[in-house]
């Protein structure tokens, strides 16, 4: 099944030393050397200052997050529904399915609209993807790729790709043509690469780049025509399950979120973390930046969807019920950003009041859990894909 | 000919230092980490939130969930039958 092997070099000539030995890749600034054992330990020990042992570097860890809770502290006055009281409650909403997507033969994993609003692209545990056109409930293309549970796809800025990925542990491309006689699955591109599999994957501003989000604990950059690896992310200690760009005017940065519990916010240019948040107490299953760019919320399998706030640095509103206690598999904000979509793992999904921390309203129709929602570009409408092996456009 | 005693060193330090060193490394990595995290500026809750605010407010008009838009103008939703009088 799978078609190609990672080149390793386990044992010859030492990157420094240059004796002949087993050999450990390590990465300085995304390079790659193969260094022996022996010159990894030494490595590890330079520039140690006398005095640094494993004991005083831990005591200063923890000092220096007692500060970090410190200063995030100070500056908490007031909380975010408290300064919300003054704002108009909604009104009653009234959301109705408006279409259901049919065909998939399995479990729908993952969703995402094209950039001219009336696209999707869905994928599956049968590793079928499939792209449609919601107005009509039309499918218009439709792959089988190697290898099931495809937990990630994405549709190109262009709208003339689509990248998808999976227990492959790899992540394609594959452009998209109107000619009856190609077959979509020759033209395929593998971008990515990864040594787990890819849970989360997406286009940057253009067709050139993906980022990519696997369970080995990375995130990375990748150049699509080259298959190039741009940048890594290494920091999460556990699978990646999720990651989202921030929206284009603020920025080069972008949240990814983990089994580690913690969701962290990354500079795409330097591949250093900027702030990490763990104030979970489950794995984080789903991050959406808010429209302004300036915060985003996390969705997680403690059953609850919080807002953090980036120029706070800390966690601003917690949205959740007692009566909720299903995880939440992902969500995602309105254009204005006044409310949040959940879909959680009790197949409904929970619409909540942002400012206020409030549930406004709860959708029932699918037949299992739902996996998957996404707003449309233009906020008309969201879709929601479900273990019941549909999709369901409401608005 | 390689001095039989380097090699004995050697040997010792890779057992015996592999965990620590490890364990080293990733503490120094964290806290680097920590230091740039607690540098950052920060601002208060109160200023943030009011910027939230202000955001729904401003975009609260154009959005189409929160507003509701008439059906005529909403492709997803179904358009009343026409009446032929």
């Amino acid at each position: 099944m799978c078609d190609q092997t990672f080149l390793a070099i386990v044992f010859g000539p030492c990157d420094k030393c240059s004796k002949e030995k087993p050999l450990r890749a390590i990465y300085i600034k995304s390079e790659q050397l193969n260094y022996c054992s022996l010159c990894v330990e030494m490595m590890a020990t330079e520039g140690l200052h006398e005095n640094e042992t494993l004991a005083s570097l831990k005591s200063e860890a923890e000092s220096l997050k007692g500060r970090l809770e410190e200063e995030r502290a100070k500056l908490h006055d007031v909380e975010l529904h408290q300064v919300a009281e003054r704002v108009e409650a909604l009104g009653q909403f009234v959301m109705k399915t408006r279409r259901t997507l049919k065909g998939h033969g399995n479990k729908v994993l993952c969703m995402d609209w094209c950039k001219d609003k009336r696209r999707i692209v869905s994928s599956s545990q049968d590793g079928k993807v499939i792209v449609w056109d919601s107005f009509t409930t039309n499918k218009e293309h439709a792959v089988t790729m190697p290898c099931t549970w495809v937990m990630a796809c994405a549709y190109a800025p262009s709208g003339c790709a689509i990248a998808c990925g999976g227990l492959d542990n790899k992540c394609s491309v594959y452009p998209l043509t109107f000619d009856k006689n190609e077959n979509m699955a020759a033209k395929k591109k593998s971008v990515a690469m990864h040594t787990n599999y890819l849970s989360a994957c997406s286009f940057t501003n253009s067709d050139m780049q993906i980022l990519t989000a696997s369970g080995d604990g990375t995130c990375a950059l990748w150049d699509v025509e080259s298959g190039q690896l741009l940048q890594s992310f290494h920091g999460h200690g556990a699978d990646v399950l999720c990651l989202d760009l921030a929206p284009s005017e603020t920025g080069n940065t972008f949240v990814s979120g983990g089994c580690d519990k913690k969701a962290m916010v990354w500079d795409m240019r330097s591949g250093q973390c900027i702030q990490s948040f763990e104030t979970h107490e489950s794995d984080i299953n789903s991050v959406r930046y808010y429209p302004s760019g300036d915060a985003f919320a996390s969705g997680s399998d403690d059953a609850t969807c919080r807002l953090y706030d980036l120029r706070a640095d800390r966690e601003v509103a917690i949205y959740s019920k007692e009566s909720i206690i299903f995880g939440a598999s992902s969500v995602d904000f309105s254009l204005s950003g006044r409310l949040l979509f959940g879909g959680y793992n009790d197949y409904t999904i929970n619409v909540w009041d942002v400012l206020k921390g409030s549930r406004v309203s709860i959708l029932f129709g699918h037949e299992n859990r739902v996996s998957t929602l996404r707003v449309s570009p233009d906020g008309t409408a969201f879709c929601s894909g479900s273990w019941d092996h549909t999709l369901r456009i409401w608005a | 000919m390689e001095n039989p005693i380097v090699r004995e060193i050697s040997l010792k330090m890779t057992s015996k230092t592999t965990s620590t060193t490890n364990n080293i490394a990733q503490a120094r990595r964290t806290v680097q980490q920590l230091r740039i995290e607690a540098s950052i500026e920060r601002i208060k809750v109160s200023k943030a939130s009011a910027d939230l605010m202000c955001y729904c407010e401003e975009h609260a008009r154009k959005d189409p969930l929160l507003m509701g838009i008439p059906a005529s103008e909403n492709p997803f939703k179904d358009k009343k039958t026409c009446i032929i009088l």
